[in-house]
């Protein structure tokens, strides 16, 4: 059996961290939660040379190790913790060539904790583009270290990496630096009081409030009263070691090494100049987003078409192959309808992460964050809020995880209550649908088609609604908090392909896997309660219809036509439709879409799969679901029901509806109560009914 | 002077960073006493500071900047 260890790899943020980590595991990784927490986890497994295995975990970014977040707070609470299973056998921490002096600090204070580490220095192939030399063997004695230069975008590098890991008993354990020199006096007591801890660790446990583990807890216990000092005392305190470590690597790197300017180039100047420009940035930033929606509405309607016969033609087969009965009737009607309401929108899904994946990568979402800052704290947001709200427009969970970096409590809780008002693709299988049905083809001055058009300014609505809500909740919420804002600015980089298409691979998966378990539930659920139902009216269908149609001679296609929607009418599903059916007749809607908007609560997509499911019961033909919607008649006001004033009406009610359970769950995971989920709740879908109503009683 | 009333394209250093007004992040990032600090941009309304402190490219706003003393250098 071959031997595993742990591998912990930990860096700032934009240090190519998770590129060196999809270099040493490449597909062999899997994204989990850590428990009890929202904190993505990445972990992977890497083979070694000597029949080693490394359990690899990718820490989330940090500057330090004094946490002033939930995600950095993991990163300590792993190093702290030896109880952990995951505790590493070897620290890996990766910099960047052109950052290291930043890059070196996170790397003493890990160095304090005697694990034994491996500075991994990436980016290399940007050396000589630099005027960058460094001298290793001077740097290794320095900060008592093993390093691999490697560069992820080159592949370089790595196998030295992989040797080291494999070497990892050899690596040295001791700190490069004495930390303890700031207050020697308070230092010295610490250590008589606590002989057998590390002294970094109790400084780590007394400077933050670190969540051990219960065992490890009690050996803690008398830490409290080294609290003696105040918070201000302590924080000076913190600055110190700050100011220390920095002394220590400048010294360290002025000789280990050199930059030379001269020979240095700098597109960043050039880039910064027009992306960050006061006219230019924002019409780039437009025309980025422009794009963006003109993919995601033309170029993948060629996969979507396809998605959506080739599902048609499965149940057709389905029911044509296999014997007949109730069991084929769930197979074709309900379940592959319902999962053909999931696979038709992974291309926009796909589309979105990988727009979503490319702006990250390549640096120019600081930009954004810096272009808008100014504009979006008018409105009680952060320029930080950007991120949230154009990550939103893929789905509302990630997006109000990443609200985390705000450091602001007010603009962040405004943030997290605003950002489900973005288009999340979620909505997209509902607006495409309608759009389809009631918006007409061709372009806007030949360039432009006016479905994307309305599809854009749907976006533009869903972002317009988010800020004006956080204004009226900037003005409405009475809380101070300090405001800080601090982001970095990364290097311009081309995205690689392998980080953005593992990227774009893991998140629709894990989108369309989970939407898929709900979606597919909820389709057998609503199968059985369309198929079967109570009573005379039901079980006597085929009786009642021939009856009632005796006099108008139709043939037996008409006739077996009026018995399916007699049934369905009188199936669960029908009679609970109707009694809901004065609440929404209203907004212009019948009992089928009011079914089909009571599932989406659980999740907004649902409401396609829902009207493929309830439409298909019966149906005997092959239709795709487009083309059942378009031949439903209103049955009070005659002509189509998706006509432009119901279309409109439900474009609206998804824009501005909470129809998401997960989203509220998130909610009040990050604000810690249910009182603003519910707020959410109550608050969105009422002025979204407002708005259909008012929509469609204006536009009938 | 204060870092907030660096003019683009200058430089400084950094003398003093008042510990209650600046968070540890920004102080860990090298924005620390000793270190140099370049405006390279600033956004419409001079807000927030493009800035190059000690190496690190980093955004703050004015609000933060006017806690950090800094005396400009000519080049």
């Amino acid at each position: 059996m071959s031997k595993q260890i742990n591998v912990a790899l930990i860096g700032n943020p934009n240090t190519g961290k998770t590129s060196v980590f999809n270099a040493l595991t490449g597909l062999n990784q899997k994204v989990g939660n850590y428990p009890g927490i929202t904190v993505e986890k990445k972990e992977g497994i890497c083979k070694l040379p000597r029949g080693l295995k490394a359990h690899i975990i990718d820490l989330p970014g940090t500057y330090s190790l004094n946490a002033s977040s939930l995600d950095e707070n993991v990163v300590i609470e792993l190093l702290l913790n030896k109880n952990d299973k995951d505790y590493p056998d070897v620290a890996v921490v990766v910099s960047d060539v052109e950052n290291l002096k930043r890059n070196l600090l996170l790397f003493t204070q890990i160095k304090d904790l005697e694990i034994p580490t491996i500075l991994v220095i990436n980016m290399s192939d940007r050396m000589e583009y630099k005027g960058i030399s460094i001298d290793i063997p001077y740097l290794e004695a320095q900060l008592k270290t093993k390093i691999a230069l490697i560069s992820t975008r080159k592949n370089k590098g790595i196998n030295d990496l992989k040797e080291l890991i494999t070497k990892y008993k050899e690596l040295p354990a001791e700190p490069c630096l004495d930390a303890s020199v700031i207050d020697e006096t308070y230092f010295n007591n610490l250590r008589k009081v606590f002989p057998n801890q590390l002294l970094y660790k109790l400084w780590l446990v007394i400077t933050q409030d670190v969540n051990f583990g219960k065992t490890d807890r009690a050996t803690y216990d008398k830490v409290e009263d080294f609290k003696t000092k105040s918070k201000a005392d302590l924080k000076r305190l913190q600055q110190k070691e700050t100011i220390k470590r920095y002394q220590f690597i400048n010294e360290t790197l002025k000789k280990g090494q050199t930059i030379d300017l001269k020979s240095a180039k700098d597109l960043r100047i050039k880039l910064d100049r027009i992306l960050t420009h006061k006219v230019w940035g924002y019409v780039i930033f437009a025309a980025i987003l422009l794009l963006i929606f003109q993919a995601i509405y033309d170029w993948s309607s060629i996969p979507m078409d396809f998605i959506d016969g080739a599902f048609a033609s499965l149940s057709e087969w389905t029911k044509n192959t296999l014997p007949e009965g109730a069991f084929t009737n769930l197979l074709a009607e309900g379940i592959i309808s319902g999962l053909g309401g999931v696979v038709i929108f992974i291309p926009q899904i796909a589309f979105l992460f990988l727009f979503i994946s490319i702006l990250e990568e390549s640096g120019y979402m600081s930009r954004v964050v810096f272009l808008m800052d100014r504009i979006m704290r008018r409105f009680g947001l952060s320029g930080k809020s950007v991120v949230p709200l154009i990550s939103g427009t893929a789905c509302a969970i990630p997006a109000i995880m990443a609200t985390r970096n705000i450091e602001s409590w007010k603009e962040r809780l405004i943030t997290i209550l605003v950002t489900p008002f973005t288009t999340c693709a979620a909505r997209l299988p509902v607006y495409l649908i309608i759009i389809a049905l009631i918006i007409p083809e061709g372009r806007f001055l030949g360039v432009i088609s006016y479905q994307a058009l309305t599809l854009m300014l749907l976006y533009l609505l869903g972002f317009g609604t988010a800020v004006g809500s956080a204004w009226i909740l900037n003005k409405v919420l009475k809380m101070k908090s300090k405001t800080f804002f601090v982001v970095e600015m990364p290097n311009y980089k081309l995205p690689l392909l392998k980080n953005v298409a593992l990227t774009v691979l893991e998140k629709t998966k894990a989108f369309v896997f989970g939407a898929g378990k709900i979606i597919l539930a909820l389709s057998i659920v609503l199968w059985f309660l369309a198929s079967y139902g109570p009573g005379d009216n039901f079980n006597n269908a085929e009786t009642i219809v021939t009856k009632q149609y005796a006099s108008k001679n139709l043939n037996e296609e008409e006739l077996e036509q009026k018995i399916a929607s007699h049934k369905l009418e009188h199936s669960f599903i029908g009679i609970a439709g109707h009694a809901l059916e004065p609440v929404i007749r209203p907004l212009g809607y019948d009992w089928k879409i009011g079914i089909a908007i009571v599932s989406s609560f659980a999740a907004r997509e649902v409401f396609v799969g829902t009207l493929a499911t309830i439409y298909s019961v019966g149906s005997d033909e092959e239709e795709t679901i487009k083309n059942r919607m378009a031949g439903e008649i209103n049955p009070i006001l005659g002509g189509p029901l998706f006509n432009f004033a119901s279309g409109i009406s439900l474009l609206l009610f998804y824009a501005f509806a909470m129809q998401c359970m997960s989203t509220l769950a998130i909610v009040k995971r990050e604000t810690n109560s249910w009182k603003w989920p519910i707020y959410q709740l109550v608050i969105m879908s009422g002025f979204a009914y407002i708005a259909a109503l008012i929509a469609f009683q204006v536009l009938k | 002077m204060t870092l907030a009333e660096l003019k683009r394209g200058q430089q400084g250093i950094i003398t003093d960073v008042s510990s209650i007004h600046i968070p540890l992040k920004l102080l860990e990032m090298g924005c620390l006493p000793g270190n140099s600090v370049k405006l390279v941009q600033v956004a419409p309304f001079a807000d927030p500071m493009y800035l190059n402190i000690n190496g690190t490219h980093l955004a703050i706003r004015k609000e933060t900047a006017n806690h950090i003393t800094i005396e400009t250098i000519d080049e």
